[in-house]
Order: C-alpha cells, then sequence, then structure tokens
C-alpha cells in the first residue's frame, strides 16, 4: 500500500502505519462481527419482546475506555518520537536552496548551479532542503522517502532525508497553488556519489556540443516552459510557441507586437513587461536561471516550430 | 420506577393517559395553508421543512459536482473540462457540502422539527428568531450563489493565502456570503440551548433529558462560540482584499500561516457541528430498533459535551506540515488522540444497547448499522493522519480525502438519511416504500465504500489531492472511485423517488410506527400545529422500554380541549395494571 522504501526515515514511517492498520483491523472486525451477529441474534420475535434493562457495566465501560487510551497514547508517542527524526537533519546535512514558484521548482546548489524541475542528489548522504515560495503556499512532497513541508513566501522551512538507492523519485507540489498545481512536479535524480560532484562540476549538463535547436527543446522540458507553453498549437496556461516566431501577436494593452528576438528575450527576462491578449500575467521571470547562450538556443528552437 | 421523592417544593400534578389519535384530520401541514403562512411562519416543524427543501437542493447541486470532478478523474488527463474549470468545481463542492449543507442539516432540520416536540414544548424559545435564522441562511445563500455565478473561485473551500487574496474572482462576495451564513448558525444555537434550558415538560429534569437534546445541546454551545471567529476570519480577509492592509498577504507585511489558523480555529470545531447531532440520531435509532434501554446514558450524554470541549483545541492537527512549530505539532497530535476516546465510547455503548435487545432490521436501523462500521473506519483513519510521522506522508493526499469522507459522508449523512427514515412518519404522516428504501441503502453502502476506499490507498501511495492531471499509476483507482460516485447517484435518485412517491400516494402512517417510547411519537403523525393538545409529563427515563407505554403518553389532566374525557386514568391505577 505504501510506495518503495528509497530514504532511512521510511521505515520508521512505515512501521507505525502498518501498527495503526491492523490494530484497527482487528478492532473494525471484531465490531463488524458484533453489528452482524447480534443483528441475527437479537433479531425481533415480536412486538411484545421484554428486554433486559442493562444500563451500564462500570467493569466494562473502564476497559472500554482504558484500552483505547493507552492504545492511542502508543501511537502518539511512536509518531512524536518519529517526526523528531524527521524533523533534525545530522550537521553535516548537504544543503539544498529550493524555489518554489507557481509553478516550477528551482533547486540552486551550493556551486551556483541551478536545476530547474530536478533535483540532483548523493545517494547515501543527508541532504537538507531549505525552501521558499516566491508567490504562494507551495508544498514539497516525495513519497519514496516519506518527506513532506509547505513552502512559504515569508520564511524558510526545511526538510532533511537521506535516499538509500540510486534512482528517480517524484515530487509533487501538495499544496493548492493555482491553474497549474497538479502539473508542478519534479524529479528526484539520485546519484553515486561520484556521479554527484561530476554532475555538479560540469555545471549539470554536456550542453556544449549540441545543436541550438536541438539544445533548446531540451531546455524547455528542463525549465518547466512546456508546462504552460504547448508546442502542438494548443493555448494552456500561456500561449503555444507553435507558430510563434515572427508572429504579430495582440497584448493585453492593445499594442501589436511582432515575436522577434528580442520579444522573445523579453518574454523570458521579464515576462510580465509584455502579457499577451487573453492570457494573465503569472509567467515567473528566468533571470538569474537561464544564461544568454541558453535563452538563443531557445529562440533557435521556437524557430523550428511552425 | 423512576418517581422523584416528594420533598416540600414538589407539586402533586394530576395525570391521565392521553393515546394519540390515529390519522388525524387537522395537522401541522394543513392548519395554516398557502404560500404566506409558510414565508411567515414561526412553526418550528415548518421552518425545518422549509430548511429541509433548501439543504436538500444544495446536496444535489453539491452532489452533481462530485459527479462531475469524478467524471472529469476517469482519465488522467484532460477529459471534458479545462485545469480552471476542474479547481472551480472542487472549490464549489466543498464549499457548498461544508457552509450550505452539513452544517446546518441535522440541526437545522431534524433539530428544528424533532427538539420541541422532544422536549414536550409548544415550540423553541424563540420562534420569529428561528424564522430569521432560516431567512439569514436563504441571504447568505443568495449571495454565494451570485458570487458563483460570477466565477473564478478556484482557492479550495479553505480560501488559504495567500493565493485568495491573489487571484481573481469573486473571494469577497462568496467570503461575505459565508460571513452571513454564519449568523443563521449561531441564532439556532442560541435558541436550542434555550429552548432546552427553560422549555421542558413538567418531570422532564436533565438526567432524562433524551440523547439527541444532549447532542444538540452540545452542538448549539459549539456554534455559538466557534462561527463567530468565522466571521472574524473572512472580514479580515475582506479587508485585507478591499483596503490593503497586511494580515495574511506577506507582500503586506502579514503571514499567510496566521490565516490557517484562523481558520481551522472554526472549522474543526465545525466538523463536530456537524457530527455530534448525528450521534444523537443514532442513540434514538438503536434504542428504538433494540427495544432495549440504552447503555451508559451519562458515558454517551457527558462524551458529547467532552467532545466538544476538547475539539476546540484540536485545529493545528490541519497544520502540521504548514510550518508550525515542533511543540504546536506536538501538542495538537496529543489533543487530537485525546478526542477520539469519547467518540470509540460511544460506539461501544452502541454495541452495547444491541445486546440481548429485539432488533427491527428497519431502514431507520440499517443507515445506524452502516453508519457503526463508516465512522468507525473514519474514526481509525483520523488516528493515522493524527500521529506525527504518518502525517507528514500522508497530509494533503487522497488519504485525507478519503477520511473526511468516511466521516463526513459514511458518518453524517448516513445518520441524517438514518434520522429522516425514522422521523419521515412524524413530518409527513407518511410511510415510504421500505423494500426500495432498504434497496437504496445497501445501495449506497455499497456506492460509497467503492467511492472512497480506493482512495484510501492512492492516498498511501502518494496520490495528491485537489490534482486536475495525475500520473498514470493511480488511474485504476481514480476509474474505481468514479463508478463509486455513479451507484451513489443511482441511489440518492432512488431516494427522491420513493420519497416523492411517498409525499403524494404514501401508506399513512400511525402516530407510532415504530413503537418508540420517545415523546415526540407519542402525539399524532403528522404533528399537531401546537405539538400536543395536552401539556405531557415525563415520568421515566427516555429509553425505559421495560416500561409500558401508557406510561410515557401522560399529560396534565386538566390540559385537554375537553375531547376522551372517558380515557382519565389516575397513574396510581396505571401503576397496579402492570405489577
Amino acid at each position: 500500500m505504501l510506495p518503495p522504501q528509497k530514504s532511512t526515515l521510511a521505515e520508521s514511517t512505515d512501521a507505525l502505519f502498518h501498527f495503526i492498520n491492523i490494530t484497527s483491523l482487528i478492532l473494525l472486525i471484531g465490531i463488524t462481527i458484533a453489528i452482524v451477529f447480534f443483528s441475527w441474534k437479537y433479531r425481533r420475535k415480536s412486538e411484545d419482546d421484554i428486554t433486559p434493562v442493562i444500563s451500564h457495566n462500570s467493569k466494562l465501560e473502564i476497559t472500554w475506555s482504558v484500552i483505547p487510551l493507552i492504545l492511542v497514547m502508543i501511537v502518539f508517542g511512536w509518531g512524536f518520537t518519529s517526526y523528531l527524526n524527521l524533523k533534525t537533519p545530522p550537521d553535516d546535512a548537504y544543503e539544498i536552496r529550493v524555489v518554489g514558484k507557481s509553478w516550477l521548482w528551482e533547486f540552486h546548489y551550493n556551486t551556483g548551479h541551478v536545476s530547474v524541475n530536478e533535483l540532483h542528489v548523493p545517494v547515501d548522504r543527508p541532504v537538507k532542503l531549505v525552501m521558499s515560495s516566491d508567490d504562494v503556499i507551495h508544498s514539497l512532497y516525495i513519497p519514496d522517502f516519506r518527506v513532506k513541508m509547505d513552502v512559504l513566501p515569508n520564511r524558510y522551512t526545511s526538510i532533511w532525508f537521506e535516499a538509500t538507492e540510486t534512482g528517480e523519485s517524484i515530487i509533487f507540489c501538495t499544496e493548492y497553488c493555482g491553474n497549474a498545481h497538479s502539473r508542478m512536479l519534479a524529479n528526484t535524480i539520485v546519484h553515486e556519489q561520484e556521479d554527484f560532484i561530476t554532475w555538479l562540476e560540469s555545471g549539470g549538463s554536456a550542453d556544449d556540443d549540441m545543436e541550438p535547436a536541438e539544445l533548446g527543446e531540451q531546455l524547455i522540458v528542463r525549465n518547466a516552459c512546456n508546462t504552460c507553453h504547448s508546442t502542438d498549437g494548443s493555448a494552456l496556461v500561456g500561449p503555444s510557441f507553435q507558430g510563434l516566431w515572427m508572429a504579430e501577436r495582440e497584448m493585453e494593452d492593445g499594442e501589436t507586437v511582432t515575436a522577434d528576438e528580442n520579444y522573445i528575450r523579453e518574454s523570458i527576462l521579464e515576462p510580465n513587461a509584455k502579457v499577451s491578449a487573453g492570457f494573465q500575467a503569472v509567467m515567473p521571470t528566468y533571470a538569474g536561471t537561464l544564461n544568454d547562450r541558453q535563452i538563443d538556443a531557445i529562440i533557435e528552437y521556437i524557430k523550428t516550430l511552425e | 420506577m423512576a418517581t422523584n421523592e416528594v420533598t416540600p417544593n414538589t407539586k402533586k400534578i394530576q395525570v391521565r393517559r392521553f393515546k394519540p389519535e390515529e390519522y388525524p384530520d387537522k395537522h401541522y401541514l394543513n392548519e395554516e395553508t398557502g404560500l404566506r403562512a409558510w414565508l411567515t411562519t414561526v412553526d418550528h416543524k415548518k421552518i425545518g421543512l422549509m430548511y429541509f427543501g433548501s439543504i436538500t437542493l444544495f446536496f444535489f447541486v453539491g452532489g452533481l459536482l462530485a459527479i462531475l470532478l469524478r467524471t472529469e478523474l476517469f482519465t488522467p488527463a484532460q477529459t471534458f473540462m479545462d485545469a480552471d474549470t476542474y479547481n472551480q468545481v472542487f472549490t464549489l463542492h466543498g464549499a457548498i457540502m461544508v457552509f450550505f449543507f452539513l452544517v446546518p442539516a441535522v440541526p437545522a432540520v431534524l433539530g428544528n422539527f424533532i427538539l420541541p416536540l422532544q422536549l414536550g414544548a409548544k415550540d423553541v424559545a424563540f420562534p420569529r428568531l428561528n424564522l430569521a435564522s432560516y431567512y439569514i441562511y436563504v441571504l447568505g445563500a443568495v449571495i454565494t450563489l451570485i458570487a458563483i455565478l460570477g466565477g473564478g473561485i478556484d482557492t479550495g473551500w479553505t480560501f488559504y493565502t495567500p493565493y485568495s487574496t491573489s487571484t481573481d474572482g469573486n473571494i469577497l462576495l462568496m467570503t461575505f456570503g459565508v460571513f452571513v451564513l454564519g449568523f443563521s448558525s449561531i441564532l439556532t444555537g442560541l435558541n436550542f440551548i434555550v429552548t432546552i434550558h427553560k422549555m421542558r415538560a413538567p418531570g422532564l429534569t436533565w438526567n432524562k433529558l433524551p440523547l439527541f437534546q444532549w447532542s444538540l445541546y452540545a452542538t448549539s454551545i459549539i456554534q455559538i462560540l466557534a462561527t463567530p471567529v468565522l466571521a472574524i476570519t473572512v472580514l479580515l480577509l475582506t479587508m485585507e482584499r478591499a483596503l490593503s492592509i497586511g494580515i495574511f498577504d506577506p507582500a503586506l507585511g502579514g503571514d499567510p500561516v496566521l490565516y490557517q489558523h484562523f481558520f481551522w480555529f472554526y472549522s474543526h470545531p465545525a466538523v463536530y457541528i456537524m457530527i455530534v447531532p448525528g450521534f444523537g440520531i443514532i442513540s434514538e435509532i438503536i434504542s428504538t430498533f433494540s427495544k432495549k434501554i440504552i447503555f451508559g446514558y451519562w458515558a454517551i450524554a457527558l462524551s458529547s459535551l467532552a467532545i466538544a470541549f476538547i475539539g476546540f483545541f484540536v485545529w493545528g492537527h490541519h497544520m502540521f506540515t504548514a510550518g508550525q512549530s515542533s511543540l504546536a505539532n506536538m501538542v495538537f497530535s496529543f489533543l487530537t488522540f485525546l478526542v477520539g476516546i469519547p467518540t470509540g465510547i460511544k460506539i461501544f455503548n452502541w454495541l452495547a444497547t444491541m445486546y440481548r435487545g429485539s432488533i427491527d432490521l428497519k431502514t431507520p436501523m440499517l443507515y445506524t448499522l452502516a453508519f457503526l462500521f463508516l465512522f468507525t473506519i473514519g474514526g481509525f483513519t483520523g488516528i493515522m493522519v493524527g500521529a506525527l510521522s504518518v502525517d507528514i506522508h500522508l497530509h494533503d493526499t487522497y488519504y485525507v480525502v478519503a477520511h473526511f469522507h468516511y466521516v463526513m459522508m459514511g458518518g453524517m449523512v448516513f445518520a441524517f438519511l438514518g434520522g429522516i427514515h425514522y422521523w419521515w412518519p412524524k413530518m409527513f404522516g407518511k410511510m415510504y416504500n421500505e423494500l426500495l428504501a432498504k434497496i437504496a441503502s445497501v445501495t449506497l453502502f455499497i456506492g460509497f465504500n467503492l467511492t472512497f476506499l480506493p482512495q484510501f490507498v492512492m492516498g498511501s501511495q502518494g496520490m495528491p489531492r485537489r490534482y486536475f492531471n495525475y500520473i498514470e499509476q493511480f488511474q485504476p483507482f481514480h476509474q474505481l472511485s468514479t463508478i463509486g460516485a455513479y451507484v451513489m447517484l443511482a441511489a440518492f435518485l432512488t431516494m427522491a423517488g420513493y420519497f416523492a412517491y411517498s409525499l403524494r400516494k404514501g401508506t399513512k402512517a400511525k402516530a407510532n410506527p415504530w413503537g418508540s417510547r420517545a415523546l415526540e411519537w407519542q402525539t399524532e403523525s403528522p404533528a399537531p400545529l401546537h405539538n400536543f393538545h395536552h401539556i405531557p409529563v415525563i415520568v421515566n427515563a427516555p429509553y425505559d422500554y421495560h416500561k409500558p407505554m401508557s406510561e410515557f403518553q401522560l399529560g396534565v389532566a386538566a390540559s385537554h380541549n375537553g375531547h376522551h374525557a372517558e380515557e382519565a386514568v389516575n397513574v396510581d391505577t396505571i401503576k397496579k395494571e402492570q405489577a
């Protein structure tokens, strides 16, 4: 019933989950048997049936008050101690800064590198995520690791985990944040420790020997542009990239612009300077996330979308 | 025999038996007729029926929204509506169900109708205020309806900031509608408390108060204390949006988590407003249909008060991942577990009532038994999300959605339906088709579990809530859930069908078709305009099924309008017959 256990924290969460499930199931079965059995055994024989006057039974009532109390106190204590562990990162945890913004996740590493919608971490090493939001409340949830925390606009919150195997785990946004809340997904990529260092040092990508248009296509995906902009003509949160290049577009304020290199560059760095008619000013800026070469590549890619 | 000892302060009343007439010609439905009579009525029974019509309408609207929502979720991507529409649909489903159906339903419909009858009173303490409560409810509903038609409300029924203060849409108008609606709840609570204190029939001491009354009393306390906090919250939200004052919006210097504290301070006690009267209904039905004295009367009565009290201190369990301190999380988790104990006690007491009873599985009893099963599941899964470490994983997933539907729908709605089927003959003087009713109840039970059990599983596997799109691995669960929703729809349509038929052509009901000892059954069906033709006198405890029916039909001998004088019998004579 639970996702695979991919962090050191998962086991204790799961153990309590199973304990509560099993105890509840036993009690539920008992109650159900009582309901069914009593309904059958004590079914009404006639309208003149006389029933015994059993108004209370102190021993029984105390028993079924005290035993549940003990059980819930066990569950409380167990949940609380596991929780303290979830809340307390080891001192040497590797810190990654997370920024949530409608509708993507940015991960900032201590080398200055930024990855969008991809959280790269080393295996078998505690990682601490220090998080904040640029706009509304989001929440970062990694089911495989059993961690979740709201991401707030006015302060930092944090979670920590230690991944136990390489591979990928999905990240969901779990605080409703508007139109594309259910598309605000990201991917955790757990590397072997050496591979992680390699990845980090290479700036996170082997972009240099790719054709600009091909690189642009990858960047569109890696930076979550495709969450809001389609390439097949359909209007999502933002206008489609298909047919955008050099098209005449009307803006919200009535002005008509031609979608040339400057327009596209401005849209990436200062998205709300010009808002296409019929759409809302909700795009976050990529200033600081995409460099000029990457913007060039995106423009080249958009040119290919007739 | 539970007679009071004769002390210098007691009065001796001459009582006699008043057997209720069968198939009365005149009753509350035909003594005053016409639209104007209804719209200006101060009769608690007609007010209860007007509420009944309104909340039924809202239930169907909210239910339709649920069908739309579940149909969209049949496939992982867009099925037939876009993201914006979907987000508005789930918001409205929640807001309508919570504010316009769940909170008012049992108190305003069954409470209004039955409370005075069961106390032996002619009406509530403030009948005109009661009518005002109804009109305030209607006003709140109309304002909200206008807001909905204006569109754009997609914040979820919880209106969390800063999203709710930054998005387009008629949030201001909608929250104003909720603000107005709150007063309906407060005034009804006030009315009930005063009525229970001041208008009980002679002999109805607190230790003989029926458990439905105890539950309404506890609920009314919550209504009066908690609802003003909602009003304040909504007011602050409005001020922020309209006047740009920073309270919750960080861009203006406010704190978004503060909003959550305000909101849940009301909304958690609100869920006890919804369920505690339901508990009262279960006590009534289980005793009647087991023909047996309720087990643990004081435990059940006082546990409702305990739940009301502790329920004010657990709101933070909605916020374990919101960024509040670990200390706060610990305290809220601890208190949350405490509030579960009085509820568990009730379940055991109800089962013990059935033990060696004389059980008749009529439809109200079927709903009650279903309640015991479904609410227990809801309660246990509440324990699950009350546990801190596990809730970190389960919060904001479908596990929570399933949990609250099990307590709200499997609990409250099933209790409400049980109450409707139980008191239908008293309200309308008609019976409904028992076989169809049984079939509908079983269909509903099956459909309900089919809809919500898969949601526990996919929630545990990480499926977030309020998601328009979802990843492929969750599709089978969503599809099962959607099918379940349609099964429930079939059950509700069947119910609407046989109830409509009952109103027009149903068999006439006897005064007391279920053989209950409760006071509301000792008058005609449908009830007379002023509830009783005499002043009822209470001599026994409410669930003393070992005493003969005649002892529950006593009234002040001189109080009748002179009919049936030949039936005047002395209490002492009755006692001798029984000995």
